[in-house]
């Protein structure tokens, strides 16, 4: 039974360990980090959520509301999903992003925005499938020499 | 990324085939539906079939149906069936500055257009085919 809610204390292990599963990377100073600005919190400006199937974490999205970012009044912003690979293709992605898509809108936002690297050719596949598509704004680089 | 006719006319067949699975239109039919060429669809649903993408019903009735799995199948992946690499733009020489600096603009207009293509599929086309237009 697949459970979308808060993201608890207790989470915040399983959280760590799905984003070591899916990136290889450990970070879990960052995601101790990210639940202490976003977890546990009521209003639906941010949201930390788990997408829990018989008790276990197998995804979350983390988002909130942005206002004058880039001139742009405000709108949600999603700056993580992720679910677990062994749970793709059954929908835990598309009611993560349902949930807190519907949190934003409780928030009186209208738009929903979210950045990703253009090789992350899954997750943008993703966002495009749930109707999302290229935005106003281009995001511009340059690396810094040390000059 | 300009899209030769070949590729335009093969995005416009899958995409009438893939919105009515159960249908089998011809050539001609899909043709006249899109105002393109016949002659030249059929050439391009040839090129689908050996690709596993559509398949060719013979006898009464028969004609065109989508055989492809709409949910992996990306705009890319028709479009790579067509398009040759992109060579260098005549006014891009490499080995000059502008040709060099003319060029990494251009490559950075075709990765941005390549990662848009890759990251639709058919089932999300079939999506923004039935959704209201915003204007």
């Amino acid at each position: 039974m697949l459970h979308i809610r808060p993201a608890a204390p207790d989470d915040l292990p399983c959280v760590i360990a799905l984003d070591r599963e899916v990136t290889g990377q450990e970070k879990s100073e960052y995601w101790r980090d990210v639940y202490a600005r976003f977890g546990g919190r009521s209003d639906d400006r941010r949201s930390f959520l788990v997408a829990a199937i018989d008790g276990r974490v197998e995804g979350f999205v983390i988002g909130e509301v942005r206002a004058w970012e880039f001139g742009a009044p405000p709108c949600g912003w999603i700056f993580a999903i992720q679910v677990r690979p062994c749970c793709r293709q059954g929908g835990v992605g598309t009611k993560l992003f349902e949930a807190v898509r519907d949190r934003f809108r409780a928030a009186g936002v209208d738009r929903l925005r979210t950045m990703l690297a253009r090789d992350n050719t899954l997750i943008l596949s993703f966002f495009r499938s749930q109707g999302m598509m290229a935005g106003p704004f281009v995001e511009l680089e340059m690396e810094l020499d040390g000059q | 990324m300009k899209l030769q006719k070949a590729t335009l006319f093969a995005l416009i067949a899958v995409l009438d085939l893939a919105a009515d699975p159960q249908a089998q239109p011809s050539a001609l039919e899909i043709a006249e539906r899109h105002g393109i060429s016949a002659h030249h669809l059929a050439k391009v649903l040839r090129t689908l079939g050996r690709a596993g993408i559509v398949d060719a019903v013979r006898g009464v009735g028969g004609g065109y149906r989508f055989i492809g799995n709409p949910k992996r199948l990306t705009l890319m992946d028709i479009i790579a069936l067509f398009e040759p690499p992109r060579a260098a733009p005549p006014a891009a020489r490499p080995g000059t500055g502008a040709g060099e600096a003319l060029l990494r603009v251009l490559n950075e207009i075709d990765e941005h257009a390549a990662a848009t293509f890759r990251s639709i599929t058919l089932s999300t086309m079939l999506k923004l085919m039935r959704a209201p237009v915003r204007t």
